[in-house]
């Protein structure tokens, strides 16, 4: 028993130098030196780390163009990476870690609506913006109390694309009738069927049916055999690829021809996989679509290719547009503080990204294009924007 | 009318799946009443090793099939030496909480190797793709392959169970394990055999539903899993075809529930069902109250 305590006193004291080393490393730098310290604060782990992973690659890529050409005033760009394991409270000890002991100017991240959320009350507090490239649940950035002063983010919200699918529907389509079928469990499918209702039923459509999914349901032959007996145009499908590809899959096979919709949740190749010859008659909104002939997007995917030997996908685009805006913003402070880079990411007019050129209103949302991925009627990929 | 047609059809495909995990549930109650909660896993792994045999070995279907219901022959072998045959004589709790390790074991294992990420079993033979149109209603292949297998297996095992010598000691250890060793049965193999028969099931379920959905997950296996014993319970568990009853009635009450009311209570529906069943008649629709062994 003595000696359990003797290690276990000998463990902590160890602990606690360690401890020790790490806090006076934190504080033996300057806060702002000879570099510009941005935060990220992403899901590099647990169960949306696609998506945090994704958004690093873009990030890093355009930190080292960045660099690369000079750095903002003089001076390189320093990224602090931490890993919020998916998980929101861990996300929120993050900020504060960063804010208070990296003393970054901005911290970037994390890529969900719910971990970003999750942060700003203490960016609020710290006063150091919160910049996230993909949370686009409609209250991130604004809620009943007003605007959050110190969030931001470079994608349009979730009812901007429920909006843009219905007004697509009727003038592609000429959709009178729709049908819903979303996902039960997710606030972003909610947001973006509740839009989609709004607009549709506001331009005189009707939506006949709907009905939602539990996460992970593998079966929809029974939901969309109950469609088919029905009237209608279009189906609007706003949930994840996961589970939209088996749904599109069985829909086609049960001889559902109705064009379907949905949203960037859409945007992997693994919604091909499943559906595979299947895929036919289907569109999303999305961020970003690498057939853009615009230089701009086309030298972005080279630059992403020769680094990463991959296409890059909507979250590396955003996460390449996120780090970008923040240059931009710290580069046009007057001073480099939180504050400083606040009042210039506000003020943003005309910013030039790979997801399109946008200027921040007065809600901290992008004012941006959005753009439609299909699938025509033989499965051949196009895109246009909307 | 067509559209209830169509609708049984999906029922029809659904339920066999859950018969066929059913009935390894309930022979495995049957001969050593013990909730074998690994066995939804067990089914997860033969959808594996079709994916592996049909998207990496480029075999067809009937070897993928034969293939995986072999290694998962084994596997319930395996699982049954290793973590229940030491426990035989411990209480049945222990070795309920050991399945459910089990369970836990084998859904993380195959997480570990090859990650949490849904896989799909990509493009399959063209004839695998084709559809019927029988007045109205439209039958696909997968459907027809489903239904055909599941019956042919479940034929099988009937064989099996009834007209074999090994059937015939499954039956009798069943029974009483005790008086089966008197007459000179070797109830450890015979329980081995049983664990054998139910997860070669399973592995062809799990086969039957990759291609069917063309979507599998390591985490696959709890949800059919849960259905399944509640298909079991609801035919009564111990009974084989109180298990092909349940998996049927369960495939089409979801159906029907999803068909015309909402996707979201067929769930709610197939728990109300399991407890309903556990309030008015505890041993099931074709259990019967006597045989309760001391």
């Amino acid at each position: 028993m003595k000696r359990i305590l003797t290690g276990l006193a000998a463990a902590t004291v160890g602990l606690a130098m360690l401890a020790g080393c790490s806090g006076g490393a934190g504080t033996a730098q300057a806060p702002q030196g000879d570099t510009i310290k941005i935060g990220l604060n992403y899901e590099l782990s647990g169960d949306v780390a696609t998506y945090g992973e994704a958004s690093v690659q873009g990030i890093e890529l355009a930190a080292e163009e960045v660099n690369a050409a000079g750095g903002i005033d003089g001076k390189k760009i320093e990224l602090v990476k931490y890993d919020t394991k998916s998980d929101a409270a861990e996300a929120t000890t993050l900020a504060t870690k960063l804010m208070t002991q990296d003393k970054v100017i901005t911290v970037i991240g994390p890529a969900t609506s719910g971990g970003m959320k999750a942060t700003i009350p203490v960016a609020e507090r710290q006063k150091v913006p919160v910049v996230s490239g993909s949370a686009t649940a409609d209250d991130v950035t604004v809620d009943g109390n007003g605007v959050k002063q110190f969030a931001f983010r470079t994608c349009f919200n979730d009812s901007f694309q429920g909006t843009a699918a219905a007004n697509y529907a009727v003038k592609k389509f000429s959709a009178k009738k729709a049908v819903i079928l979303r996902d039960s469990s997710s606030d972003y499918s909610k947001g973006l069927a509740d839009a989609f209702r709004e607009t549709f039923t506001a331009g005189g459509g009707e939506i006949v049916s709907e009905d939602a999914y539990a996460k992970g349901a593998d079966n929809f032959n029974a939901v969309m055999t109950k469609f088919k007996g029905q009237q209608f145009d279009v189906i609007y499908l706003p949930g994840y690829y996961t589970e939209a590809g088996k749904a599109i899959k069985q829909a086609r096979d049960l001889g559902v021809t109705q064009p379907i919709l949905g949203g960037d949740g859409f945007d992997s190749p693994v919604l091909a996989e499943q559906a595979g010859a299947q895929l036919k008659d289907v569109y999303f909104t999305n961020h970003y679509s690498s057939a853009d002939q615009d230089p701009k997007v086309q030298d972005f995917i080279k630059a992403f290719e020769a680094k990463y030997s991959a296409e890059p996908n909507a979250f590396n685009a955003l996460g390449y547009d996120t780090l970008k805006f923040v240059a931009d913003g710290v580069s046009r402070a007057t001073e480099k503080t939180g504050e400083g880079v606040q009042r210039a990411l506000a003020e943003t007019k005309g910013f030039a990204g790979v997801t399109g050129t946008f200027d921040v209103d007065e809600n901290h949302n992008p004012v941006k294009a959005v753009v439609f991925i299909g699938y025509d009627k033989d499965g051949k990929l196009f895109s246009e924007k909307g | 009318m067509e559209q209830l047609a169509q609708q049984l059809v999906n029922g029809l495909a659904l339920g066999s799946i859950y018969a066929l995990i059913a009935l390894g549930y309930t022979m495995v109650y049957g001969i050593i009443q013990l909730i074998n909660f690994a066995h939804g896993d067990v089914y997860m792994v033969g959808a594996y090793v079709g994916y592996f045999c049909m998207v990496h070995l480029n075999l067809g279907f009937v070897e993928s099939l034969v293939i995986a219901m072999a290694v998962c022959t084994v596997l319930g072998v395996v699982i049954e030496r290793v973590a229940y045959k030491p426990l035989r004589k411990s209480t049945r709790i222990a070795v309920l909480i050991t399945a459910i390790g089990v369970s836990l074991l084998l859904e993380y294992t195959m997480m570990f190797f090859v990650g949490a990420d849904t896989r799909t079993y990509g493009v399959l033979p063209p004839f695998m793709e084709q559809s019927f149109n029988v007045g109205g209603v439209l039958i696909t292949m997968k459907q027809i392959i489903i239904i055909g297998v599941s019956v042919l297996l479940m034929v099988v095992l009937q064989y099996i169970v009834r007209r074999t010598k090994v059937g015939k000691a499954m039956r009798a250890v069943s029974q009483d394990a005790d008086a089966a060793r008197l007459m000179g049965i070797s109830v450890d193999n015979t329980i081995s055999f049983t664990f054998a028969l139910g997860s070669a099931l399973a592995g062809a379920a799990g086969v039957l539903v990759g291609v069917y959905y063309n979507a599998i997950n390591p985490l696959m296996g709890v949800l059919p899993g849960l259905k399944a014993f509640i298909a079991a319970v609801f035919g009564g568990i111990g009974l084989i075809p109180g298990a092909l009853l349940g998996g049927y009635f369960i495939g089409a009450a979801e159906t029907l529930v999803s068909g015309y009311w909402s996707s979201l209570y067929t769930d709610a529906v197939v728990f109300g069902i399991l407890i309903l069943v556990l309030i008015f008649k505890p041993t099931g629709l074709l259990g019967s109250n006597v045989r309760e062994k001391v």
